[in-house]
């Protein structure tokens, strides 16, 4: 079939079976929204800035585990879409990003609204393509899905020159896809298996050290199962939160910087790691030379880089961690006891005791500990959660109840303030029926302020919870801890009218200061079914505990003292 | 694993395709790895091209340097490898007072020989392993060389 590069680019859009694409138009990608505006087959979202247009499709992909799609001009459109890049990058997120580009006679040329696309994208996407010949974009649009789905998950940027969508052609959108020097290995070497199965039949303190790849593989029911078959305890990193469950008795908590006593304890005494699609980051293991010192390590990555990264593996396993763990289960059914590790679970029964996830509530002021408490005890299992990045984030991945893997969405590894409200737009809109709380800060919530106008137009009724504590809180917290209270520029008691703010972009808003007005602003944003600002005054100097100070050891952490408890 | 740098040569078979050296370059440079020498040629009759790097770093940053290079999607195939055969180009520039035949001597003896001859000076040419073009750099310093060009390793496995 004739058509041009444009409508090339929506039937791909359309074959690959996607009903959302967020984004915003400019010159060098308006033939693509000719197109788009002829179409029915997906639908636009209008972000209000293309940052927020694909840190919503990263929502979006998130949340369903599908590939998220966004769409840029050339120039600043595409810049500011780097970040969005970046973040879904870093957590191994599965999308495309479609830009324009100046038309091929004036690349090179500072055209206007140019900008080396490819060049800057490198470093933060999984691969980058620049159509050079209107032939090859079938092909390159069918790779780039495939690409960006398959093996370890990430971005993929396709930038398109303008004369290149407005060329004419033949289109024929390829069935299947072969790039000989792309095979990711899914299935984990047999022998390395046995091998590791062989090491967890003759551990004593073994612990399940559960990464985001379990999330990314749904591979959370089989994660259980091994657990609960072995007996064995699990650790969660904050993009695993969810995977085990928090009724579960086997799950210590979250692990690292700012995990749980138990947690840190059980990886600092463990004699055998069990890594499933975790990476050991720096967040996670404070101080390389003492982190599982005791232990060997099982390692299970699609990642093979991964492996050998930052500690020296005992049994690496590259292989989809899903595939790995089936194999692994049935190697281990019928041999291990469960009865095995009982004594190691009560070591850690006995930690836990000790010093649990605790805080001191109070009766003046909202602590915004409570708030999350009480937000899940509002709405449970039922909603999903996304998160800025700071002390909320933290608090959220600490004291949510989390349920289920793809319930809570946050960027990890790049830590960006300002996705967590475009993020949830794109949740929301994947599952309309569920509610959809941002969990953010005085400070994040600015970041992608404008998205108030694209969620009241399109009716996206998500709920942003802001803990306001009048301060760039977990950079003042550090400022408190390793700074001598120097407050240098955290200080944000300058602030909008949040209230004000939303009504004038056409949502609700709630200014709350007590636990009463809390729980009312909560179930009032839910009637309304509009865009919602809940302001909640919490205690401004609360800090996130426990603690590991960067690079220090995980058995080190600062506790809450006693008027803290 | 030991921290040790060790010298390394990495063959790389690479799809030839335009951004194909500066996603190798990039990735050596934003991951803090070390380029020596880079040199890189199309495969002849095929669409494929041969990145040639000579690099340094400990057993783990080498390890890493090949699993990240496999990651790269246009990346066919990473030798990595103690036993290659290596070898590197230079030119050298000599004004032409100093003595062509001791310096037609000394390229012989590493590969090579005299290239070219002008008015003013004349230019001699070596091909040898990369420690013995070392050599003959520091060997010929007593000619007042005028000017010098590497030409980076190539390699292949024995």
């Amino acid at each position: 079939m004739k058509m041009n590069g444009a409508q090339m680019v929506c039937e791909a859009i359309i074959a690959e079976g996607v009903k959302t694409v967020f984004g915003y138009p400019g010159g060098a990608i308006m033939n693509v929204y000719d197109e788009i505006y002829k179409q029915d087959g997906f639908e636009h979202i209008l972000n209000r800035h293309e940052q927020a247009s694909v840190h919503a499709a990263d929502g979006y992909a998130r949340a369903t585990g599908e590939v998220g799609v966004a769409m840029v001009t050339s120039g600043p459109g595409f810049t500011n879409a780097v970040t969005g890049l970046a973040t879904a990058y870093m957590d191994s997120i599965p999308l495309v990003v479609i830009s324009g580009q100046v038309p091929l006679s004036l690349i090179g040329t500072d055209g206007f609204q140019e900008i080396d696309a490819v060049g800057i994208s490198r470093p933060c996407t999984k691969h980058n393509y620049l159509v050079r010949e209107l032939s090859e974009l079938p092909r390159i649009m069918k790779e780039a899905f495939h690409i960006a789905r398959t093996g370890r998950p990430g971005p993929v940027l396709v930038d398109i020159p303008k004369d290149i969508t407005a060329e004419f052609g033949d289109f024929v959108y390829p069935k299947e896809v072969n790039i000989p020097s792309f095979k990711p290995t899914y299935k984990g070497n047999n022998r390395q298996i046995e091998k590791a199965v062989d090491a967890i039949l003759k551990a004593k303190k073994p612990l399940l050290y559960i990464g985001g790849g379990v999330v990314l593989s749904d591979a959370s029911d089989l994660v259980r199962k091994l657990a609960e078959m072995g007996q064995i305890p699990a650790v969660e990193t904050l993009m695993a939160r969810g995977v085990m469950g928090y009724k579960n008795p086997l799950l210590q908590g979250m692990l690292g910087m700012h995990g749980n006593y138990s947690s840190n304890m059980a990886m600092s005494e463990t004699d055998l790691v069990i890594s499933l699609g975790a990476r050991f980051d720096d967040r996670v293991t404070g101080k390389l030379s003492e982190f599982a010192k005791y232990a060997d390590i099982i390692h299970i990555d699609i990642d093979p880089a991964n492996i050998g990264k930052l500690v020296d593996v005992d049994y690496p396993i590259v292989g989809d961690v899903k595939l790995v763990l089936e194999k692994m289960i049935l190697g281990l059914e019928g041999k291990i006891k469960p009865s095995r590790y009982s004594d190691w679970l009560e070591v850690l029964e006995r930690y836990d005791n000790l010093h649990p996830q605790s805080y001191v509530d109070s009766d003046e002021v909202i602590k915004p500990q409570w708030a999350i408490e009480r937000l899940g005890e509002l709405l449970g299992e039922k909603a999903i959660i996304t998160s800025d990045v700071g002390q909320h984030q933290m608090w959220a991945a600490q004291h949510y109840p989390f349920d289920r893997p793809r319930q809570w969405i946050n960027s990890g590894g790049l830590g960006t303030m300002g996705f967590g409200f475009p993020a949830a737009l794109g949740a929301k809109k994947a599952f309309p029926n569920k509610t959809v709380v941002n969990i953010t800060g005085d400070g994040s919530i600015l970041m992608n302020v404008q998205e108030l106008v694209t969620a009241s137009e399109y009716k996206i009724p998500v709920i942003n919870v802001i803990l306001n504590n009048h301060f760039l809180g977990m950079v003042r917290q550090w400022q408190t801890f390793f700074y001598e209270e120097r407050y240098s520029e955290t200080d944000l008691s300058f602030q909008p009218n949040f209230k004000a703010l939303a009504e004038a972009c056409h949502g609700i808003g709630y200014d709350v200061t007590t636990k009463a007005e809390f729980d009312e602003a909560i179930k009032d944003a839910i009637e309304k079914d509009k865009v919602a600002f809940i302001n909640v005054q919490v205690a401004r100097f609360e800090n996130v505990l426990p603690m590991v100070p960067a690079s220090g050891a995980l058995y080190n952490m600062m506790l809450p003292t006693k008027e803290e408890k | 694993m030991s921290n040790r740098n060790v010298r390394r040569v990495v063959s790389i078979l690479v799809e030839n395709e335009s951004s194909v050296l500066s996603r190798i370059s990039g990735l050596f440079a934003g991951r803090g790895y070390n380029i020596e020498t880079l040199t890189v040629a199309p495969v002849p009759n095929s669409n494929l091209s041969h990145i040639t790097i000579a690099t340094k770093g400990s057993e783990r940053v080498l390890e890493q340097i090949t699993k990240q290079l496999h990651k790269l999607v246009p990346v066919y195939k990473v030798v990595e490898h103690e036993e290659m055969v290596e070898k590197e180009m230079v030119l050298v520039k000599f004004p032409i007072e100093e003595s062509l035949a001791d310096i037609q001597a000394l390229c012989l003896a590493y590969n090579g020989g005299i290239v070219n001859v002008g008015i003013n000076m004349f230019i001699g040419m070596v091909a040898d392993e990369p420690c013995r073009v070392r050599h003959f750099i520091e060997a010929i310093q007593r000619y007042s060389p005028i000017e010098i060009v590497r030409g980076g390793v190539v390699a292949i496995e024995r």
